[in-house]
């Protein structure tokens, strides 16, 4: 699978696509696999405050619970509300189901995370 | 000093897993499919058309001689005089502390021959226990005949009419824990209509060297009914909507059929058997805590280990919890203390931190349609 050249990627396997200082942030189709059928999402509600590196979330498969990974800093604006009764958008549409919405502190900060070739790079 | 690194063990169907592409994982020392396709939609091919599930990781221990049926009633708390032939009984192998050992199913096989189906994790350990035991009832033997079985389950409302075509065998004539011998795609079978995932359905006891031609012609033969290979993910999801207990789970050696709920296992009119004296005794003094099912009414999943809370105090604990894909509930199961195991009694369970609010409800929380 090709990843979309129009984002960045973390090594905890999120995207983040980045307008301005708003940034889009969902998982990648390798951490859908992995995860198996997600059956729930658990986000933060928007105003909440995001710390780079920290945990902010859960998402749940069947089978297990794994943490989601703050790639940046920044304010949560918006949630997907979508996940909330088709958390399996995840699976099906991993790189087009955004999960949260962030205003990030730093920009730039974003620019030095992984580009799709690095991120496919890592998988291998 | 390091530990020695031990090879995982394979069942016959290990190569056909790998092609088909299942994610595999180690359980109970055997290299298993967790999943083919995927959890939900294997789950869901069991509720509606039929799955396939390789379980020959499971052990078959036979009991067999004059002294067959006494060792049986000894070390198995349910009633086994009750089995005519071809006939199988859920129960437990109790503790003397009448604690779960492990659960099983009785086979009746002949007058003075049984088969006892025993979990995966606890082969070795019932082995030795029940060959200890039974050799102080009198003249039986005790073998494992683990090795000489694979064992395919085919579950679901079309698992009947897709293994009929393959057997000379009457299957319409088997009732729900009967079972028979015949063939299926040619090899010699004893089948049971038994099974782990509250459908009607059928396990297949095979020789090893069969168990793939058998599996094929499973999907073969169910294949424009949309029957598809299923692992111990769906084992798993379906069993807990079904309300069945899983060993080393909901039950093991720190609690007795009356505290799981499984009192009707136990075969009060017979002879005294391994634990009944300390069942006699808790049934007198009423049991202080009792397995019950509960679902969230709120947000979120409960997970085996989370803490039952009530007025803030923990109470109790989970034992199995997860979302089921076909009632698209969270569910689970705890032990909780006696006065909040009414059905309809409020708890709380504390998630990762987070105090969630559930209610219990009566268990299986899923029964298959009346047919």
């Amino acid at each position: 699978m090709a990843y979309p050249v129009d984002r960045r990627y973390s090594k905890d396997h999120e995207w983040i696509r980045l307008s301005a200082d708003v940034a889009e942030v969902g998982i990648t189709d390798f951490a859908q696999q992995q995860l198996g059928d997600v059956v729930f999402v658990d986000l933060p509600a928007a105003g909440a405050a995001v710390t780079a590196g920290a945990a902010f979330g859960t998402i749940e498969s069947v089978k297990a619970v794994s943490e989601l990974f703050a790639p940046m800093s920044g304010t949560i604006l918006e949630v997907n509300a979508a996940l909330k009764d088709h958390p399996e958008y995840v699976n099906s549409a991993p790189h087009d189901t955004w999960m949260v919405r962030v205003r990030v502190s730093d920009p730039a900060s974003v620019e030095s995370l992984l580009d799709a070739a690095q991120y496919e790079a890592l998988l291998t | 000093m390091t530990e020695a690194v031990t090879a995982l063990r394979t069942t016959p169907l290990h190569a056909r897993h790998r092609a088909s592409g299942a994610r595999m994982t180690p359980f109970a020392g055997w290299d298993m499919p967790v999943e083919y396709t995927g959890i939900t939609q294997e789950h869901m091919a069991v509720r509606t058309a039929a799955g396939v599930f390789d379980v020959s990781h499971m052990g078959q221990i036979e009991v067999a001689g004059k002294a067959a049926l006494a060792a049986v009633q000894r070390i198995s708390c349910n009633d086994a005089s009750r089995l005519e032939l071809g006939r199988a009984q859920y129960s437990g192998l109790l503790s003397p502390e009448g604690t779960f050992l492990d659960d099983l199913v009785v086979y009746r096989l002949g007058p003075s021959h049984f088969m006892l189906v025993v979990n995966a994790a606890n082969v070795a350990a019932d082995y030795a226990w029940i060959a200890e035991q039974a050799a102080a009832v009198g003249d039986v033997a005790v073998v494992d005949s683990s090795s000489r079985y694979a064992l395919i389950a085919i579950q679901g409302p079309a698992a009947l009419d897709t293994l009929q075509p393959l057997t000379g065998a009457h299957l319409g004539g088997v009732p729900y824990y009967g079972f028979t011998y015949g063939e299926v795609a040619n090899a010699r079978a004893l089948i049971s209509r038994t099974g782990y995932t509250g459908e009607d359905g059928f396990e297949i006891f095979v020789p090893p060297n069969t168990a793939d031609k058998v599996w094929q012609a499973l999907l073969q033969s169910g294949a424009d009914q949309g029957v598809i290979p299923c692992g111990l993910g769906a084992r798993d999801t379906l069993r807990l909507e079904a309300g069945m207990r899983l060993h080393g789970q909901d039950i093991d050696a720190t609690t007795t059929p009356l505290e799981a709920g499984l009192g009707w296992i136990v075969g009060w009119k017979k002879p005294s058997f391994i634990g009944s004296e300390a069942l006699a005794a808790q049934k007198q003094a009423g049991t202080t805590r009792h397995l019950v099912g509960f679902e969230l009414t709120d947000r979120g999943i409960a997970r085996h280990g989370h803490a039952i809370v009530h007025n803030g105090a923990p109470v109790g604990l989970v034992t199995s919890g997860t979302q089921t894909p076909f009632l698209k509930k969270a569910v689970g199961m705890a032990y909780v203390p006696r006065e909040l195991s009414a059905v309809g009694t409020a708890l709380e369970i504390d998630i990762r931190g987070r105090t969630t609010p559930g209610v219990v409800t009566p268990l299986p929380f899923y029964k298959r349609p009346a047919s």
